[in-house]
């Protein structure tokens, strides 16, 4: 507590002081560089790796296995339909996922007991599904979609709340670089992208944004009418004085999605919990230094040259709930 | 001061009151539920308690939309297929304006899966016998013998010739069991072929289609008229043919029109069984026809209703398929509910680190909110059918952050105010309505996210959007009913109004200098205190300056800023 509140205290009175507004062109530098750093990594990786979801096909799970080799299930698979593309993954230390191209369901009720009798389970502990080739993209039409309206909505929320459209602005641009970064990780990393990736990639949405309106919402009220200091000094402070607050929160943020990644990877392999987590950990980190590093040095940038305007612009009413 | 407390307990009491609602509303769903559903546990999604999901994607003709009433109207004919099948308990439902998802329990059988799957398909086809349903086993056949009846066509030229009903034909209707009907198979449609009434008490041989579904244009229920064009009182389905249909419809009226029953009715078929026979009266030569009988308006709505849509070609093709064994299931839910215990661990940890007995009223919050959330999910359980996904337990876990967020936000304020030199008490109100500002627009944004989310996803994403949304609403409720009125009530006792070093709000480890009893002198600050304490001196009203009490708050403190700078 000592120290973080020690730094507070003095990132408060502006004692200590992150060179937030004044660096900005070095932040911008840094972001584009990441950004075009991805880009070239996921382009040269070959792109994106897209799930069963997305490319269409069978998959088996097979639960309460002694054993996660995959040799029996490529085995099993190829004894009913040899020419099927088998892949096997372990998940977690007692089961398995089995994927293969699209299969008939005579040839699936075939493989499950085949990977039944592999594995030494009953049928019923061997999972079946199949994913036509559209329902990932189907997922994703509607998840863009629902992307452009909330960007669409969230945008006139902010600038009617802020009062000024150059907040939403900012704001959306350090969305816009939470979700490039996340889409970069993957993209470099190799990542499977399914459509619960594509669930918790949404959910940064609300995240970034939480985080980059504690920002402005101190940034506002250092800028109110009749503050005294350059507009962009009581940015710069604003960002420090809630910096504390930022790492308080995002920490306490990640700590359950770290849970939920930890279990999801170790305990289930892969999987929905693993999925949504994975996207919404690298999205937070991301996200909280967005907030801080490109919002605030956005909005910088849009607020050069203006100055804070006298006390009286506002009626008195105004001032009393400025925040 | 007394004020400030009675306003706290009285929160406090407000939120007594939800959660009493909230538990009699769940206790009355639990006491009075007819179906025995309902229960203080949520219903699980499949994904957590085994069984088979199907999301069918329905095909429409050009790339047209597909409306809502096609539907409702296809999810009620998979609903009469499933139903057909003997499988119980399944969820059919829409989802996204345009999937329809299929739950089922346990894993359903290969006809099952292909009853579900079929096309609607209707077509008018003249009957050539019909009979009552045999009695079961009566006279037991093989089935495969019956659908081969057209193999061996001395045929008919029309499709209502009785030259059709070959030896053969003949031998099969008699034996014709109604068990023995198979939805899915679509009968070759220039070919007779045998079967059931719906309902499985009469039992036809149909000639070939005389006019195809496709060709309804549109079927609307009218009030009946008499050949006068009088109402009789009852009800009509005024049907209205066009493409090839005017055409085949005038053909086969006028060839059936005055034969002896059953060979003057033409049977309505929907997925291969007969919806009712329908006797023809007249020619009709215009495409334009009217049923009646013995319809009520329900009835004819119905009827209607099946000749409209079950007309759209609209096919279904199986999106996922997905089947989630019981055990895998159940490790799914642990892994999750861990996950979930670990995160609020963590969290709780933190918390106390950072906040010391702070951490405490965090702890009791998440405790408050956890109930709610509990309660209010129970609740949508059992009146709204909504089930617990994964996905959606993941989306309580993360929330945890959120929710403990919001705790952070209010806390730093304090802290701020604090740190300005304030006294608790009025740091406390200051901070909160700051502080409230932040977490209300901040929430509105995730709540937003979450709504949009929720409207505009498909599949498991409006599970996860679900409980986000949910907890971000409580998350506001908690934070104003309980966290800030607790504090409020905690801010009266020695251990945090004096800033004991573990109360985590200790002036003077936030930098403000101790200047006496309940005032502190600010700390430096460049511009900015000077903005606040003004701010501060305006904010408080009279009463609160007074209630403030013994040092001059405002004035100790612009007086040794002036010392300061």
């Amino acid at each position: 507590m000592a120290t973080l509140t020690t730094i507070g205290n003095e990132l408060y009175t502006g004692e200590r002081s992150v060179p937030v507004v004044q660096k900005r062109k070095l932040w911008f530098l840094i972001a584009g560089a990441v950004l075009v750093l991805l880009a070239l990594g996921t382009v040269l990786r070959g792109g994106f790796v897209f799930g069963i979801e997305f490319t269409g096909g069978s998959e088996f799970r097979v639960s309460g296995v002694a054993d996660t080799s995959d040799g029996p299930a490529l085995d099993a698979v190829a004894s009913v339909v040899p020419e099927a593309d088998a892949r096997a993954t372990g998940l977690g230390p007692e089961a398995l996922r089995v994927q293969t191209d699209e299969v008939t369901d005579e040839q699936a009720g075939e493989i499950r007991a085949a990977l039944a009798e592999a594995y030494g389970v009953e049928t019923g502990d061997v999972a079946f599904s199949f994913i036509g080739p559209s329902w990932g993209a189907d997922v994703t039409t509607q998840a863009l979609r629902a992307l452009v309206v909330f960007l669409v909505l969230v945008s006139i929320v902010m600038a009617v709340y802020f009062r000024t459209w150059k907040m939403s602005l900012a704001a959306l641009a350090s969305l816009a670089f939470d979700m490039l970064v996340t889409a970069g990780i993957y993209g470099i990393v190799g990542f499977e992208v399914t459509p619960a990736a594509v669930i918790g990639f949404l959910t940064i949405l609300g995240y970034s944004l939480y985080d980059t309106v504690v920002v402005f919402d101190k940034v506002r009220e250092n800028t109110a009418p009749g503050s005294s200091g350059t507009f962009l000094g009581q940015i710069n402070l604003a960002v420090n004085q809630t910096i504390v607050r930022s790492i308080n929160t995002s920490i306490v943020a990640v700590l359950p999605i770290a849970s939920i990644l930890f279990i999801g990877a170790f305990l289930m392999g892969a999987g929905t919990l693993r999925d949504i987590a994975l996207a919404l950990f690298i999205g937070t980190i991301v996200g909280t230094w967005s907030s801080i590093f490109v919002a605030a040095p956005v909005y910088a940038a849009l607020r050069k040259g203006d100055e804070i305007k006298a006390e009286s612009a506002l009626p008195k009413r105004e001032r009393g709930a400025v925040v | 001061m007394a004020k400030a407390r009675t306003r706290g307990a009285r929160a406090l009491l407000w939120l007594v009151v939800l959660f009493v609602a909230l538990g009699a509303v769940n206790w009355g769903a639990v006491q009075f539920d007819e179906d025995q559903n309902a229960s203080w546990t949520p219903q699980l999604a499949l994904d957590l308690e085994g069984g088979t999901q199907l999301v069918l994607a329905p095909q429409v003709a050009e790339g047209a939309q597909v409306t809502q009433e096609q539907l409702d109207q296809a999810v009620a004919i998979i609903r009469q297929r499933v139903d057909a099948s003997g499988v119980s308990e399944a969820e059919i439902t829409t989802q996204g304006g345009q999937n329809i998802v299929v739950a089922i329990p346990g894993e359903p059988d290969a006809a099952t899966m292909q009853r579900i799957q079929a096309s609607a398909k209707m077509e008018f086809r003249p009957v050539l016998q019909s009979a009552a349903a045999n009695a079961p086993g009566a006279t037991p056949e093989p089935s495969e013998s019956e659908p081969a009846a057209g193999e061996d066509p001395p045929a008919g030229t029309d499709a209502w010739d009785q030259a059709w009903v070959t030896p053969e034909r003949q031998a099969a209707f008699d034996a014709f069991q109604c068990a023995d009907v198979d939805t899915t198979v679509q009968a070759p449609a220039d070919q007779p072929f045998i079967t059931c009434s719906t309902d499985g008490t009469a039992r036809f041989l149909l000639g070939p289609v005389s006019v195809e579904g496709a060709d309804i244009a549109d079927a609307q229920v009218t009030p009946a008229t008499n050949s006068q064009g009088q109402a009789t009182g009852g009800w009509a389905v005024a049907l209205e043919l066009d493409g090839d249909g005017p055409a085949s419809f005038e053909a086969v009226t006028r060839a059936i029109t005055g034969l002896p029953e059953p060979t003057n009715q033409f049977a309505v078929v929907l997925d291969s069984t007969v919806l009712m026979p329908i006797t023809s009266n007249a020619v009709i030569t215009d495409g334009n026809a009217s049923i009646t009988g013995g319809f009520d308006q329900a009835s004819a709505r119905s009827l209607a209703d099946q000749l409209r849509f079950g007309a759209l070609p609209i096919g279904f093709v199986v999106q996922s398929n997905e089947t989630i064994s019981a055990t895998l299931g159940e490790s799914q839910l642990q892994a999750g509910l861990l996950a979930g215990v670990i995160g609020l661990v963590l969290v709780i940890a933190y918390s106390v680190f950072q906040y010391r007995a702070l951490g405490v009223v965090v702890i009791a919050s998440l405790a408050v909110a956890a109930g709610l959330t509990y309660l209010v999910v129970t609740f949508l359980s059992n009146t709204e059918g909504y089930r617990l996904s994964l996905a959606g337990i993941a989306g309580l876990v993360i929330s945890i952050g959120i929710t403990a967020d919001s705790f952070i936000v209010y806390f730093e304020r304090i802290r701020d105010e604090l740190r300005e030199g304030k006294h608790l008490t009025s740091a406390l109100e200051t901070g909160w309505k700051r502080a409230f500002r932040t977490i209300l627009v901040s929430d509105a944004v995730s709540f937003l996210a979450a709504v949009i989310l929720f409207l505009l996803s498909v599949g498991n994403v409006r599970g996860f959007a679900f409980t986000l949304g949910i907890t971000t609403f409580i998350d506001i409720v908690v934070v104003a009913l309980f966290t800030h009125p607790v504090l409020r009530i905690l801010a009266r006792t020695r251990f945090f109004s004096e800033g004991h070093p573990l109360s985590g709000l200790d002036p003077k480890a936030l930098g403000a200098v101790y200047r006496g009893r309940a005032s502190f002198r600010a700390p430096v600050v460049e511009g900015k205190g000077k903005t606040s304490s003004r701010e501060a001196q305006r904010r408080q009203t009279i009463a609160e300056r007074k209630a403030a009490g013994d040092a001059p708050v405002g004035a100790g403190r612009s007086g040794s800023k002036g010392e300061e700078s």
